[in-house]
């Protein structure tokens, strides 16, 4: 299996069921860390596993040996807490070593709490403080039309994260200036920290929301690799107008007693939780490998 | 030095024409440089900038969150945007923005803070900002440069754009006599003294550097010899110049045209009150909002007049013969 699936629209069932069986080996990897420390994020990291897997080991163009490259596509992780997934991610990818993920959140870690972009490759902007996705991937996806450059760019959102006012206003200045080269991709988990996004703050008609907003709306289940491929895209292909997916998506997706608990947002899990998401994950790894 | 200053002030300049004029010299100079505006471009003169280069500015719509963060993406991408809003809405609705992006993630974009102090008198204090540089002075990697006259304006944007890092650069509304001549060079991090005497050094800032001049003249005719100095850039603060004047003169007086809390005043007794304490007064907006009226009234009676002046420095001398 290559590292990495070339950039284009071929998506053979080889290369998807390897996409979906990385995924859960970065829960896998995810649930450690998380573990090892006692802190982190777990629940909104397993709902965007194959999100992040299908973008960094295809749809992505970037150099892990060069991350400050001026042509890369630019990924805007605004649902921060959620980054030990994409530390997973960009390590896998090459962009620093693997070993660094076992550091995470501790002191003099290259790994932050929250993404930081002056220790870890890989990382455009911080996040963490929720809502500034939309913004400021409008404003990179403005540079690269200055640049006239095809460089795309990417911003992944939370459901809860969508209750700021920041996106809103982000979502009119990318419809304003018709940016078709942003993508926002809203992982929809349907579970923030305190409880579900209906119990919260309810924000649904969702879909409705950004097309009244000028965006073009794309609706998919976000575990189905296969779907967030082909949106992905179909995404790239939309012209006029800024696109969304929205991805269908279980809050700590992968571990039965974690999926859809709003506890498993920002806890950790005791030595027995541990054993037992592992080996339900390893029994989904095992299931792709074959 | 004394050259620094004009013989004869000119005639009053409005501060932000003189702004929209260094923002067009600077796009001839600086094709990296994007402007951005939170729709009030005709009001703080940005859009001088739109209409010599229209496909280099952009209006984001009342909605400094979002200014601010469209102008991260610009940095990210190699541009060097300049964001423009009212100071104290980048000092209020937009301070997570600039903590978290441009502090925290040392993005190089520069914020043109408009109507700072109390230049925006007549639409009274939801409108004045008056506590923007203890706001910004608090935040690690961000640089704050006040510029004293329209000549300075012009001189200290180009600097502002090569600086690497966040800048906030407070800007007034009104207008104001050209004090300094063409060999005035302003340097960011770098002090300049105007006057020299013997008896207090004046350190201040922005368009009180005027004022303070006339104060300095005033005593002069007294028998007061005041040394002026005059602190452009609040962050990096010149310490050494801070502590030469301290030893020097041993009394010192801050000038601003802000609260006299956590601004330029809070900046030098900070530095003195650790290593070298001398009797020490603080002109500024003593801890209150102020109200709608005329500017160089409201500025007279908010505490900034040059009688005010005048009095700290006495008050700062007498202490220091006791």
């Amino acid at each position: 299996m290559p590292l990495v699936y070339p950039y284009g629209t071929q998506h053979t069932p080889t290369m998807i069921t390897d996409l979906a069986r990385r995924a859960y080996e970065f829960r896998l990897q995810v649930l450690r860390m998380v573990y090892a420390h006692q802190t982190g994020h777990l629940g909104g990291a397993f709902s965007v596993a194959e999100i992040l897997t299908a973008l960094y080991f295809h749809h992505l163009r970037v150099d892990p040996a060069d991350p400050s490259w001026a042509e890369r596509d630019r990924l805007v992780f605004s649902k921060g807490h959620a980054c030990a997934m994409l530390y997973t991610a960009l390590a896998h990818r090459g962009f620093f070593p693997i070993e660094w993920l076992m550091t995470f959140r501790e002191l003099n870690s290259h790994l932050q709490g929250h993404p930081e972009r002056q220790k870890t490759p890989g990382i455009e902007v911080p996040a963490g403080p929720l809502g500034h996705g939309v913004a400021i991937g409008a404003g990179m996806a403005l540079a690269a039309r200055m640049d006239k450059s095809k460089r795309r760019v990417y911003a992944i959102l939370g459901d809860g994260e969508i209750n700021a006012g920041v996106i809103w206003e982000g979502a009119l200045v990318a419809s304003k200036f018709q940016l078709d080269n942003l993508t926002a991709i809203l992982d929809y988990n349907g579970v923030q920290q305190t409880g579900t996004t209906v119990k919260v703050m309810p924000t649904e008609p969702i879909a409705d929301k950004w097309r009244a907003f000028g965006w073009h709306v794309i609706e998919i289940h976000g575990h189905n690799v296969a779907q967030i491929l082909d949106a992905l895209d179909h995404a790239d292909e939309v012209h006029g107008k800024p696109a969304i997916i929205i991805a269908r998506t279980t809050k700590g997706k992968g571990v039965s007693f974690m999926e859809n608990d709003p506890y498993w947002h920002g806890s950790p899990p005791n030595e027995k939780q541990f054993d037992a998401a592992r080996e339900e994950l390893q029994a989904e790894v095992t299931r792709w490998q074959n | 030095m004394a050259e620094l200053i004009r013989e004869t002030w000119g005639a009053p300049y409005s501060m932000r024409k003189a702004y929209g004029e260094a923002l067009i010299e600077l796009g001839k100079t600086h094709p990296n440089v994007v402007v951005l505006s939170a729709d009030v471009s005709n009001s703080d003169h940005s859009g001088m900038f739109e209409a010599v280069y229209p496909e280099r500015f952009f209006n984001v719509g009342i909605a400094e969150p979002a200014l601010v963060d469209v102008a991260v993406g610009f940095a990210n991408s190699g541009y060097v945007p300049i964001a423009n809003t009212f100071s104290f809405l980048f000092a209020t609705r937009a301070l997570e923005q600039i903590r978290t992006h441009l502090c925290y993630g040392q993005q190089n974009v520069k914020l043109a803070g408009a109507y700072s102090g109390l230049s925006d008198s007549f639409d009274g204090p939801t409108h004045q900002s008056i506590s923007d540089i203890a706001t910004f002075r608090a935040l690690p990697n961000m640089a704050i440069v006040v510029p004293a006259d329209p000549i300075a304006v012009k001189k200290l944007l180009p600097k502002i754009v090569e600086w690497q890092g966040p800048v906030f650069f407070r800007l007034c509304r009104n207008e104001v006599p050209p004090i300094f001549s063409d060999v005035y060079e302003p340097e960011i991090g770098k002090g300049i003294v105007l006057r020299e005497g013997t008896d207090v050094t004046i350190l201040c800032c922005g368009v009180m550097v005027a004022r303070v001049l006339q104060a300095a003249k005033r005593l002069y005719e007294q028998g007061i010899r005041v040394q002026v100095v005059e602190l452009h850039t609040i962050k990096p603060l010149d310490k050494e110049l801070v502590w030469h004047c301290a030893r020097a003169t041993e009394a010192v007086v801050t000038v601003e045209e802000h609260s006299i809390i956590g601004g330029l005043g809070g900046a030098v007794a900070e530095v003195l009150a650790e290593s070298l304490p001398v009797p020490m007064e603080r002109v500024g907006i003593a801890d209150t909002f102020a109200e709608s009226g005329p500017y160089p009234e409201l500025m007279d009676k908010y505490g900034l007049s040059v009688a005010a002046i005048r009095d700290a420095a006495r008050r700062a001398i007498a202490r220091k013969r006791k």
